[in-house]
């Protein structure tokens, strides 16, 4: 099992996530799991009991989870966004604009390589989850 | 034309390192050729049949010669001395080496040209009118929100593992010169009655093997909403794309079976949603790019007359340069279609001759036509003699824009791993026959377009004359189609009946062509006969 990358300063949330049914059945719940197909905006009205949710990637090409984190952090969500899954060092850094602050990748990443990639952009072109400036923004502060 | 600042600039520059690192792991073995694979695409490197192809962003068609010198000098060092431009402005590579796509990438960035997003699941490069800035009809350039578009588009961190390729056209007049309703989302830029500017958007539409045309989902975009917009139609189409079937991941099948209505109803509660996300750059960003774009210095009173006493110029000018909107001017277009060439291709000595006549001819700038030309859009009458001398001189003064011998054709099985049939030769062909007996003259416009498998990357569907390669049995065989258009009519064509083999096809061609000029009325098209008197005719003198 691979290490878990966490960029955040509370403690891990140390219960199991259950799928989207489960939580949505259960009224303690408050870690959540994710899958591609599944739509994000059912767990808005909830989001004040959960401090964890884990976005599945079964395969790296497949990006849906990528708007379910954005949609999360739009509406406010503040706890862990944690992708799972194929999570590979070449997706890390626009996984990380999209909302999310912990990986937990299939197989080991080297860390020398994700701390490049998260390193790698001077600069970005849009507003997404982070709090980067986009270009624009700069442009015409 | 568009310059980077040091904030384009430093971002690719950052790609560059990026791929250089990403491609170093790939030697050490650090990623599979599966996790390679989407970030070598999404830089533009393809395996074909014999080598690596690399596809450089020409955005929205614009380049000066700084910068066509550049893509010869890569020609020179990089492959085998020329290069392919494409039917999306770009220009391809075709025998390039893992080790050394890095190197190229370095010597793109250091005159502002790059390989992002040039194939891959992504938003690819964004395409728009060839004449920008120089047609008469346009209400505005529409470059500026292409550009707008582009820097929102690169390196979108929601939007980089989308159900399927993904592209942008952008057009600002009535006459569809770029194919836009063929696009992913083709934008037009409108003026209302009050006299504003907005952006009409048409998505879902697509060629491949379920062409379709896309329909207008909102009439009027503001202009301050055109980033928020797309991203809302984005959003939409990445969470239900579908993603269970490679051949119905496009937009164009998501919007067919959602229906337009439905499509159009979730992209404006996405939209609604986003307008409070602080996603669309202020509209002096818009102003800071359109700065750019200025007209250049024309000259007044420069003559209107041609000396037209030399016949061959005379039909040059006639096919090949096109109305401009300032008095004097023309736009020129270079014809990269000689008369059994291979469709597209520019040597380096072409490319080279090519920007030193926009420098000397056309305020320093070429358009790439998606029609698989090149273009010098802002020349002064009095200049095209001497313009049109260094061209013919050169091999790139053929007389025939629009005409049967300017046929669009994928690169097909000579280098395409995916072609069912070769596409080349057959344009070769066609354009030696027609060229040979003369009826290139007599035909006027008519658009011949060529696709070495139902990829369609030839455009066949939407040509007046459509060529597509299907296997068949282990042999090449090709379908004809007719009736097609990209244009403001657009169209799709339809197919004949039973295939032809490599003969065959051009003597089919000619027989279509016969049933034209038989039945023509004054001042029709081919296109136009085919629409009057429907598809019997021509099946009867093909097939009897
Ligand atoms: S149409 Fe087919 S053969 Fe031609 S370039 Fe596209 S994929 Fe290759």
């Amino acid at each position: 099992m691979a290490e878990t990358l966490r960029y955040r300063d509370d403690e891990p949330v140390d219960h199991p996530a259950v799928t989207v049914d489960s939580f949505l059945d259960q009224s303690n719940a408050s870690a959540v799991r994710i899958e591609p197909g599944d739509d994000a905006r059912a767990l808005l009205p909830h989001l004040e009991r959960l401090a964890l949710v884990e976005v599945n990637f079964p395969a790296f090409g497949d990006g849906r989870g990528y708007s379910s984190a954005r949609i999360l952090r739009e509406a406010g969500y503040d706890g862990e966004l944690r992708a799972v899954g194929d999570v590979l060092v070449d997706q890390l850094a626009y996984m990380r604009r999209c909302g999310f602050d912990a990986f937990e990748p299939d197989q080991q990443l080297d860390m020398d390589d994700v701390d490049a990639a998260f390193a790698r952009w001077p600069e970005v072109y849009q507003t997404a989850a982070d709090a980067r400036t986009p270009i624009w923004a700069k442009r015409h502060a | 034309m568009y310059k980077y600042d040091s904030y384009d600039q430093a971002m690719v520059d950052a790609r560059v390192e990026e791929f250089r690192d990403q491609a170093r792991r790939r030697l050490e073995g650090k990623l599979t050729e599966d996790q390679f694979k989407p970030l070598r695409l999404m830089n533009g490197l393809y395996l074909q049949l014999h080598a690596y192809m690399l596809r450089v962003a020409i955005p929205y068609g614009t380049l000066d010669s700084r910068q066509m010198h550049a893509l010869a000098d890569i020609a020179e060092k990089y492959d085998r001395g020329y290069g392919h431009f494409t039917t999306r402005q770009n220009i391809q590579y075709n025998w390039i080496r893992l080790e050394e796509a890095a190197d190229i990438l370095a010597d793109l960035a250091k005159v502002e040209m790059h390989a992002i997003q040039t194939s891959g699941n992504c938003i690819r490069n964004i395409s728009s009118d060839h004449f920008a800035g120089a047609a008469a009809d346009e209400v505005a350039d529409p470059r500026p929100y292409a550009e707008l578009l582009r820097q929102w588009s690169s390196f979108h961190p929601e939007f980089s593992y989308l159900p399927r390729k993904f592209k942008i056209a952008v057009i600002a007049s009535d006459t569809d010169r770029a194919a836009m309703r063929l696009h992913d989302i083709g934008i037009q830029i409108v003026q209302n009655e009050a006299g504003e500017l907005g952006a009409a958007f048409y998505v879902g539409g697509g060629m491949g093997r379920t062409p379709m045309i896309a329909p207008c989902i909102n009439s009027f975009v503001p202009l301050d909403q055109l980033v928020t917009y797309s991203e809302a139609c984005l959003r939409v189409y990445n969470r239900y794309g579908r993603r269970d079937n490679k051949y119905k991941a496009r937009i164009k099948i998501l919007v067919h079976e959602l229906g337009a209505e439905e499509y159009t109803r979730q992209v404006e509660e996405e939209f609604a949603h986003l307008l409070d996300q602080g996603v669309e750059p202020p509209l002096a960003e818009l102003e800071r790019i359109k700065a750019y774009f200025e007209d250049p210095l024309f000259e007044a009173g420069t003559p209107e007359t041609i000396d037209r006493s030399d016949p061959d110029f005379a039909l040059w000018v006639d096919r090949n340069t096109v109305p401009h909107k300032e008095a004097g001017y023309v736009a020129a277009v270079i014809s990269l279609k000689p008369v059994g060439g291979i469709p597209g291709d520019a040597t380096a000595e072409q490319m080279r001759l090519m920007a030193d006549l926009a420098k000397d001819y056309s305020f320093d700038e070429l358009r790439v036509m998606h029609t698989q030309n090149v273009v010098l859009p802002h020349v002064r009458k009095a200049d095209l003699h001497a313009l049109w001398t260094a061209l013919d001189e050169a091999g790139l003064g053929s007389p025939n824009l629009d005409t049967i011998e300017d046929i669009i054709a994928c690169p097909g099985l000579d280098y395409c791993s995916l072609a069912n049939a070769r596409s080349i030769p057959i344009a070769q062909k066609i354009s030696e026959r027609f060229a040979e007996t003369g009826k290139t003259a007599t035909l006027g416009q008519l658009k011949l377009k060529i696709s070495g498998c139902i990829n369609a990357c030839g455009h066949h569907h939407a040509g007046h004359i459509g060529i597509l390669g299907v296997d068949r049995k282990g042999v090449e065989n090709y379908q004809l189609l007719l009736g097609g258009s990209e244009a403001e009519d657009v169209s799709l064509a339809k197919i004949t009946g039973p295939g032809f083999d490599e003969n065959g096809i051009v003597d089919a061609v000619e027989t279509v062509t016969s049933v034209y000029e038989r039945e023509r009325q004054d001042g029709e098209r081919f296109l136009d006969t085919y629409r009057r008197i429907g598809m019997n005719p021509f099946k009867e003198a093909l097939y009897g």
